[in-house]
């Protein structure tokens, strides 16, 4: 069934149709929808869950992570300051391998107080042990949400699938919502070998001495590491059953690219249009679109760029002191592959300020003009 | 034939707890522990924050307790429970009994957020604080929860603590649950009989359980019990219950307060106070005791 509807109900009918069965969340411009929308559902039983209305992000998150301990499938959304209130509990979910999935609305964070986009809040927490899904559609928004179950729960990692501020959380779209007996084919119900029952006592998280807790860890990274390969293939099921791919990356003409324009969450379908454009114009241009940046896709960035001549990555956030997080990390990924490929740095719209199609041909300006970057950190659209 | 006169346990006599845990010697919230599992028997699951029972338990793979433990973030025993009631009801799982099981601390300071928000919503858990009036498990430091007068690591003689132990029961009360109880490892009996009663009532019950620490209160392991039973009997640690934040009971009436000299004299973390300062704390102990007597009789 085809429903417009904003992003933030989008994240709700995955939560939905996910069957999400005990929500805990704290309302947060510009998160409450999601909330609002999944309050009616478990109130006129649409959805059958327990709804615990906390009274902050950090109840929220502890909420879920005893609910899922105990067996249950949990689902929670925040953005900004209160997904930085969770900080502490992410460590938890993560070590303590609880698949949570977090709807997380990109905002700024204060101060100054901004309820507009940017990138900081999620991945300031890029090292907690979860896995971040950044979407670029309603659509895209809906469907992760069902696949991050399917991820998450396989691999006992938690997920967050992140939208940006009112760009898709309060933007309507044209969304298909798949039909529910298809998803609970997609979607078996949680079921883990371990879980908090007086039928088989277990102490859960006790205190863990160096003698253990390092292979824990190890162990953490190593199913961290399944997740690429294990995001195509529910990404190729969930293909074959609703005619919608999801995987690590999105690819726009990138084949034949002379310049590859790196993005991430709703710019990417802004850089595709760019992208067309200046095609339109005889620029070479592609556009790579990194969905998945926990875990890191190295493996498809380092080929997607095989026959570019120039990389230009594109953050909405920043590392202080260092550079877009995004830029670092394709860096990373290409070192000793690319052969010196040029990869430049760009940060723009950061709390909110507009990313249009004209902010890509200015990077492809600038691009265009030099043979390598000149600047750590490329600024666009900085009044000063 | 001769009837054999079978002798009557005053205690049920289960024993979820097992030897070979890392409390100290004379620990008093060892105690609490097991008398609390003998109310709640097997069905039962404990969400246990940062406290000395986080290290007490043993640690990984061991366990001391023959019950499921969720060892949870510092501030969140509350909400742990109320998510782990949450997930087992929605697995079908509509029996066991869910404990939030927290150190003074971690009850009085950094926990109260969410217990006030679990106790609110009426969450259907029990909260116990087994309280040993200071951060223990860290090293003796102050928490809200010691008393007036006390030494501690981070109140010590020259500046000991100058502010009264918060009163977490009025507080409890008012959030108008439908059971608070104070108890003490001093009196299993009265213990068990509350833990049982708790079990049975549906929504948020908060459970205050008085347990002596010999190395941060500077007393003899052997001198556990005996403080814990004197601060029953001189009203320091009155045992009472209290129904939707109105109905008071006083549970062991004192025919004669006794006074609060003997208790501090042994002790080492009151050892530097002055008569002064013991006629002070006496006043405030009596008028507090008075205060209770009020609501006790405004409730009969």
């Amino acid at each position: 069934m085809k429903k417009v509807i904003m992003g933030n109900h989008a994240l709700s009918y995955g939560a939905k149709l996910g069957r999400a069965q005990v929500i805990a969340a704290y309302p947060i411009t510009p998160q409450t929808q999601v909330v609002e929308l999944l309050s009616e559902m478990c109130a006129d039983k649409s959805l059958d869950a327990m709804f615990i209305k906390v009274e902050s992000e950090h109840s929220a998150m502890a909420a879920c992570l005893g609910a899922s301990l105990a067996g249950a499938r949990t689902f929670t959304a925040t953005s900004a300051q209160g997904l930085a209130l969770m900080h502490e509990l992410l460590h938890w979910a993560s070590g303590g391998r609880l698949p949570v999935v977090m709807g997380n609305i990109n905002r700024a964070m204060a101060p100054g107080w901004s309820i507009w986009s940017d990138q900081n809040d999620s991945l300031s927490q890029r090292d907690t042990g979860w896995m971040q899904f950044y979407c670029s559609s309603n659509q895209e928004v809906l469907d992760t949400v069902i696949q991050a179950f399917k991820v998450s729960e396989k691999l006992l990692i938690p997920s967050m699938v992140i939208l940006d501020a009112f760009t898709l959380s309060h933007t309507y779209e044209v969304v298909d919502i798949p039909d529910q007996k298809k998803v609970d084919e997609y979607l078996p119900p949680f079921n883990p070998s371990i879980k908090l029952t007086p039928e088989e006592p277990h102490a859960f998280g006790g205190l863990t001495s160096p003698e253990h807790y390092f292979e824990l860890r190890y162990k953490l990274q190593k199913e961290m590491e399944k997740a690429p390969a294990l995001i195509e293939k529910t990404g190729k099921e969930y293909e074959k059953m609703f005619g919608r791919y999801l995987g690590l990356v999105e690819k726009h003409r990138c084949d034949d690219a002379d310049l590859i324009l790196i993005t991430s969450g709703a710019m990417g379908s802004t850089a595709r249009i760019a992208v067309d454009e200046l095609r339109k114009e005889g620029i070479k241009a592609g556009n790579l679109r990194i969905k998945v940046f926990r875990p890191f896709p190295f493996e498809i960035i380092r080929n997607a760029v095989k026959g570019a001549k120039k990389i230009a990555v594109v953050d909405r956030n920043i590392s202080y002191g260092h550079h877009g997080m995004f830029f670092e990390e394709v860096k990373s990924a290409l070192y000793g592959y690319s052969d010196g490929l040029p990869v430049f740095g760009f940060i723009t719209g950061l709390g909110g300020r507009d990313i249009t199609p004209s902010t890509f041909k200015e990077i492809t300006q600038y691009t265009l003009e030099r043979d390598k970057p000149k600047e750590e950190i490329i600024w666009i659209g900085v009044k000063l | 034939m001769k009837k054999e006169k079978k002798m009557k346990l005053s205690l049920p006599e289960v024993e979820l707890m097992n030897s070979g845990h890392m409390a100290c010697q004379g620990c008093g919230a060892t105690l609490a522990m097991r008398f609390a599992l003998k109310a709640l028997g097997q069905k039962v699951a404990l969400c246990i924050p940062a406290c000395c029972w986080s290290v007490i338990d043993g640690p990984f793979p061991y366990s001391s307790l023959d019950v499921p433990i969720f060892h949870c973030a510092f501030e969140t025993a509350a909400v742990s429970a109320s998510g782990v009631k949450a997930g087992l009801e929605m697995v079908g799982d509509k029996e066991t009994t869910v404990v939030a099981w927290a150190g003074d601390g971690g009850t009085f300071d950094i926990g109260i957020q969410a217990l006030s928000g679990v106790a609110e919503r009426n969450d259907d858990i029990i909260y116990i604080c087994y309280d040993n009036e200071a951060y223990m498990n860290t090293g003796i430091q102050r928490s809200s929860a010691t008393p007036y007068g006390a030494w501690t690591t981070t109140t010590p003689v020259k500046h000991f603590k100058n502010r009264p132990k918060k009163d977490m029961e009025a507080i409890m009360a008012a959030h108008r649950i439908p059971y608070i109880a104070t108890a003490s490892i001093g009196y299993p009996e009265d213990l068990v009989k509350k833990v049982k009663k708790a079990k049975e009532i549906k929504g948020t019950k908060f459970l205050h359980i008085f347990a002596p620490c010999p190395p941060g209160w500077k007393s003899q392991p052997e001198d556990t019990i005996k403080l814990a039973r004197m601060a029953v009997q001189n009203a320091i640690f009155p045992l009472y219950e209290i129904e939707w934040g109105e109905k008071y009971t006083l549970n062991i009436k004192l025919k004669e307060k006794k006074p609060i000299n003997d208790y501090l004299k042994i002790q080492g973390r009151f050892r530097h106070l002055t008569k002064k300062e013991i006629v002070f704390i006496q006043e405030e102990v009596d008028k507090k005791w008075e205060r209770l007597l009020l609501c006790v009789n405004r409730s009969k």
